[in-house]
């Protein structure tokens, strides 16, 4: 019997944050998942790991963010399976 | 054309990187190597502490190397970045650029350097008596927590 499958628009997207230097050590985990309503921006992300974790939102003004390893601007949409990392300031050399 | 870049958790092989620009083409090779230094800004250093976004760092490296290599006539190019725990006088970051002449050499190099610093997410760590900080991260604020 073949079942056919219906197309449902997703009502959540769910994106993995990496988290780096002083972003990991404020929110003690290096990786975790935000759940978001599809076409959720960049911000959008931060402001919900911020209910989370309250003590991020101290950071806003240095962080920058890429998206699956490419730089992006907070008013960037994300997709579901996106990996969004929060990038303090680089210090390397 | 060479290419080595690389992320490494130990000391880096310096001669690793030499031998993969080497090239009859080349009549320069100009390097770059920064070694933890046990001072900052007026504080005693004990050590430094590095970490990387992979495989981001690595990829954002090649993009470099790319403009270094169409900017300049760079034929051959190594960048090895240590991260973990370097201690006193060791290198944390290891570049040579290899070209025909030495004016592109130079100014690949510098620019490399440079431009790592501002764009490559690499982060580090000063370990100071009584405290640490990730540099960059706390402008102005206290560095050693007094406890």
């Amino acid at each position: 019997m073949h079942i056919e499958s219906k197309k449902v628009a997703p009502t959540t997207i769910e994106v993995s944050v990496k988290l780096f230097a002083g972003a990991a050590e404020l929110i003690g985990q290096r990786e975790l998942t935000v759940t978001l309503t599809p076409d959720a921006t960049v911000d959008a992300a931060f402001t919900a790991l911020a209910a989370d974790h309250p003590g991020i939102a101290a950071m806003r003004s240095i962080l920058r963010f890429a998206i699956n390893h490419d730089f992006a601007e907070p008013d960037r949409v994300l997709h579901d399976g996106d990996e969004l990392a929060l990038i303090p300031p680089v210090s390397g050399g | 054309m060479a290419r080595l870049i690389r992320v490494v958790d130990s000391a880096i092989d310096f001669g690793e990187a030499l031998d993969a620009v080497a090239a009859p083409e080349n009549g320069a090779v100009v390097t770059f190597r920064g070694d933890t230094r046990n001072h900052s800004e007026g504080q005693t250093v004990q050590k430094l502490f590095y970490e990387a976004y992979e495989p981001m760092a690595t990829e954002k490296i090649n993009e470099i190397v790319d403009e270094v290599q169409e900017r300049w006539q760079v034929r051959d190019f190594a960048m090895i970045h240590r991260v973990g725990e370097v201690p006193i006088g060791e290198a944390s970051i290891f570049i040579v650029a290899a070209a025909s002449h030495r004016a592109e050499a130079f100014a690949a190099c510098r620019y490399a350097i440079d431009t790592l610093k501002q764009t490559v997410p690499i982060w580090k760590k000063e370990y100071f008596e009584g405290g640490e900080m990730w540099v960059g991260e706390t402008p102005g604020a206290t560095r050693a927590d007094p406890h």
